[in-house]
């Protein structure tokens, strides 16, 4: 699905703009958008480099057990084929405390953690794994409790009160969440279906 | 407000600052973990990348083109119709495609309509209760090599749908318009 979509993107992208006359402007942004990526990626070293870097230290000192432990009977429903003690767990638990409170630099290196976990645990397939999916339903629909890129915003344009939105945010945030993790419970019920017949 | 701020300049030091104390108290070696740990950072950053340039470059060519623009144009009308606001119609399809894109989107939103508004308000939540699906699922899979991504994107979407539309809802029961 995502190469049919990918694929789509550009072919439509590219029919369209032949019809209508806008071929410069995606000849414009074509090398742009990569050289883009680029620097988005290497952006990502200082915080990849710095948050793996405290997270070993978190580790090594139990502070990644203790976490799990904290939340286990919460975390165990939600990935049932993870055992409880693996290290996946931890990784997991960290990604979303981080996601809780809007530290979205210190949630993709956990997150990214968390991948590299669940994907030994899948031994070392290059296929998605059913708590990977679970993992990411939980981190598309964002957890964030304070949205301070918005608020930022908000505040910006000389709002009369930039914080009036965390309520319905959270609220709106809580359905998507449940929802998210509902959908992902159905595909995976469909999935044992379809191995089944 | 003041509080809100006063914790997000505050949270992270003082968490980099208690697992450093606690994992001197437990006596780990810190300095040499840190610089263990950080090692892989590197390398995970420079593996995303073929995956981030390809998923970036097809999402500009998308919107550059004019394509997006005209493809939401097509769905306009049908959700106008339902209730949804036409003007949060490009923001509501943006979001699980492109983080900056829908960021700019907002900032534009608010700075039109007022933040205070019912649309600004609307825009607010919707920026802030979901997240950018086909970014983290690049990333997360990117950097760990997945390469059969199953029923993940679906999964994604339609919790995005889902969020998109609760925000709407929520947003019309608590401000009203």
């Amino acid at each position: 699905m995502v190469n049919l979509i990918w694929a789509f993107m550009f072919v439509f992208g590219i029919v369209y703009a032949a019809i209508n006359g806008t071929m410069e402007e995606v000849n414009k942004v074509l090398f742009k958008s990569a050289q883009e990526a680029v620097t988005i990626s290497l952006g990502l070293i200082s915080i990849l480099v710095f948050w793996l870097g405290l997270m070993n230290i978190a580790k090594k000192a139990g502070l990644l057990n203790r976490l799990t432990g904290l939340f286990r009977p919460l975390v165990r429903r939600l990935f049932p084929d993870i055992p409880p003690d693996h290290p996946a767990m931890g990784y997991i638990l960290s990604n979303m405390v981080a996601n809780l409170f809007g530290l979205g630099n210190a949630a993709t290196p956990m997150g990214i953690k968390a991948m590299e976990q669940m994907k030994k645990l899948n031994q070392d397939r290059d296929e998605v794994s059913r708590s990977m999916i679970t993992f990411l339903a939980i981190n598309t629909s964002s957890l964030t409790i304070i949205p301070t890129t918005v608020i930022a915003i908000r505040m910006n344009y000389d709002s009369v009160s930039p914080t009036d939105i965390v309520g319905t945010t959270l609220i709106a945030t809580a359905c998507s969440t449940i929802a998210a993790i509902l959908i992902d419970r159905y595909f995976y019920r469909r999935r044992i279906r379809k191995r089944r017949l | 407000m003041e509080v809100v701020s006063t914790v997000s300049i505050w949270i992270m030091p003082c968490l980099i600052g208690f697992v450093l104390v606690y994992g001197t108290i437990k006596r780990v070696s810190t300095y040499e973990e840190f610089v263990e740990g950080g090692k892989e950072g590197f390398s995970i950053a420079v593996s995303i990348i073929p995956y981030l340039v390809g998923m970036l470059v097809a999402i500009t060519v998308f919107r550059a083109s004019g394509a997006m623009a005209f493809m939401i144009s097509l769905i306009q009308p049908f959700l106008s119709s339902v209730g949804i606001p036409s003007d949060i119609v490009p923001l509501a399809l943006i979001r699980p495609i492109s983080g900056t894109g829908a960021l700019a989107m907002t900032s534009d939103l608010i700075a039109t309509h007022g933040p205070d508004s019912f649309i600004g308000r609307l825009a607010s939540t919707m920026q802030g209760s979901t997240d950018t699906t086909l970014y983290i699922l690049t990333v997360y899979f990117g950097a760990v090599g997945i390469k059969k991504m199953g029923d993940a994107l679906k999964v994604g979407l339609l919790a995005d749908l889902v969020g998109i539309i609760s925000a709407i809802i929520v947003v019309t029961l608590v401000f009203g318009s």
